[in-house]
């Protein structure tokens, strides 16, 4: 059997591929996050309680009112987002002016407040979500296993971060979202309804966030703390990319779930703390992200 | 004054948290003149100007613009009315290329300039289009600061001490901007600590100190008034 640094192939690609997965998650998370953080200047507790809902609104969808996966893929994110605007407009507008401390404790209590209630209604183990149809099965690529949907979590992803990546940094209306995000104060001097944009951005990211949640259904179990486990990783990853560096999180989700899937073919027992290693090595050498503009 | 106001000011307060800045300030400006506010440091010349842009947003009394109150109306409400701001800051955005930093502000009415016009006044922005915003000389920052709120169509300019910082042959390239702007119908509304500039461009002067305006001096007057001036302005 073929071998790759002295681990059998599909024993190694197999993890690189779990890692490649966690990894799109990860990026789909952090790139919400880090916009958030950009113009709001908001450490949202809250992303990991809106994956969460972006899963929960699909299996719901789909076994009330028998809405299928491909449809979902588009009705649970925009849910999500009205109910993120939801929040945005009636909670988290009131503390703008107050230390970031309160917008975190604030999404903090809402994650709790959410699942609480969800854990109530549905119990704490998993629902299953079924591979749609067109993309179940897999694909003998010689050296592995490929299962189809796993490769289509990948590229869903990965466009979803480069189509967010050109509208950020190629249209006007990611220049006046860069500018917004660096002197909020002068664009809106400049005649922009700057908490218009702040709105749609945090309905936007709760929309990337169950965008993940949709995708993630089938993969993993859909239960009410799925979110709140992914949530803490998926700071690491922001902080390592830079806090609210857009590329930066792109890039370092994908990078740290490679990593973290390498850990588990050599050091099983580090793979759910080297996130963390990673984050704490990067603050050491370069505090202010790998991604980040100044420290 | 013959020309009627199309900026006034009557008696406006402004504070920033407990600190009261502006202590009844009350000033008019004719549509197409050129007055500056002169004062030291700490006056509240630049308050002033956040303060009829909405930027200071605790302040009472009254802020007319066109005949219409604006003292209640948040920025970008006023921005919309034709008012527009160069902070003394800058605000080049350094996640901008100097492409993007002049396109920004949206146009918000018929009768601004085209990029064209814009580029033949500040022939270097065209030159360096590409480069990141932040990356030009402080005199190239404040042409594009100048610049990128010409395209927008309003016609009333508040600029905060635009000479600030700059070489002396940079001051006079921007004296002949502001009389360039002047010849075009604009209005504008300027804070500056160099009067001697000041006096090259400028209609009339208010002198601001401790929040108030204490004096008002035209234009041709300058130069007989310029010990008092001075003095006010501890040079």
């Amino acid at each position: 059997m073929m071998e790759i640094l002295g681990i059998p192939a599909p024993v190694f690609l197999g993890q690189l591929l779990l890692g490649a997965i966690n990894g799109a998650f990860y990026a789909v998370l952090s790139l919400g996050l880090a916009l958030i953080f950009g113009l709001l200047n908001l450490i949202n507790f809250a992303h990991g309680t809106f994956y969460m809902l972006g899963a929960f609104v699909s299996w719901l969808g789909l076994r009330y009112l028998g809405i299928d996966y491909w449809t979902s893929l588009v009705v649970a994110p925009l849910a999500v987002a009205l109910f993120g605007i939801v929040i945005e407009r009636t909670m988290l507008k009131r503390l703008y002016d107050l230390d970031h401390l309160y917008g975190l404790l604030l999404t903090f209590g809402l994650a709790l407040v959410i699942e609480g209630v969800f854990r109530q209604l549905h119990g704490a183990s998993g629902q299953p979500y079924a591979i749609p149809s067109a993309l179940s099965g897999g694909v003998n690529l010689g050296f592995m296993y490929l299962p189809v949907y796993r490769a289509w979590v990948i590229l869903a992803s990965l466009v979803m971060c480069l189509v967010t990546w050109l509208i950020i940094e190629r249209t006007k209306l990611g220049a006046l979202l860069r500018a917004a995000t660096e002197n909020p104060d002068l664009v809106r001097a400049f005649g922009v309804n700057v908490s218009l944009m702040i709105t749609v951005v945090f309905g936007f990211g709760a929309a990337l966030a169950a965008f993940a949640g949709v995708l993630a259904a089938p993969i993993y179990s859909v239960n009410p703390i799925m979110g709140a486990n992914l949530i803490i990783v998926v700071f690491a990853v922001v902080v390592i990319g830079g806090m609210g560096s857009i590329m930066g999180a792109i890039l370092s989700g994908f990078l740290l779930g490679l990593v973290e899937g390498l850990t588990k073919v050599y050091w099983p027992e580090a793979s759910s703390v080297v996130a963390f290693m990673v984050m704490a090595v990067v603050l050491m050498v370069k505090p202010a992200g790998l991604f980040g503009r100044n420290a | 004054m013959t020309r009627e106001s199309l900026l006034v000011l009557r008696d406006l307060q402004t504070w920033y948290g407990e600190s009261h800045i502006l202590h009844g300030v009350s000033l008019d400006v004719a549509e197409g003149e050129v007055v500056t506010l002169l004062g030291r440091n700490g006056a509240g010349k630049t308050t002033t100007l956040k303060s009829i842009m909405g930027l200071a947003r605790h302040r009472r009394g009254s802020v007319a613009f066109g005949g219409q109150e604006t003292v209640h109306l948040s920025p970008n409400r006023i921005a919309r009315m034709g008012i527009a701001f160069c902070p003394e800051e800058r605000g080049i955005f350094s996640s901008l290329n100097v492409r993007e930093n002049l396109t920004l502000p949206p146009v918000i009415r018929d009768g601004g300039m085209s990029l064209d016009e814009v580029y033949d006044l500040f022939p270097i922005l065209l030159e360096r289009g590409g480069s990141v915003g932040t990356k030009l000389s402080g005199g190239e920052q404040q042409m594009l600061a100048i610049a990128r709120i010409l395209r927008t169509g309003a016609k009333f300019l508040l600029l905060d001490e635009p000479t600030e910082g700059l070489a002396p042959v940079i001051v006079e390239q921007i004296g002949r901007i502001i009389n360039v702007l002047k010849e075009r119908g604009y209005t504008i509304l300027l804070v500056e600590q160099n009067f001697r500039f000041a006096s090259t461009v400028a209609d009339r002067h208010y002198v601001v100190e401790h929040g108030r305006i204490v004096d008002e001096v035209s234009g041709n007057a300058v130069s007989s008034n310029r010990e008092k001036l001075e003095a006010y302005l501890g040079v």
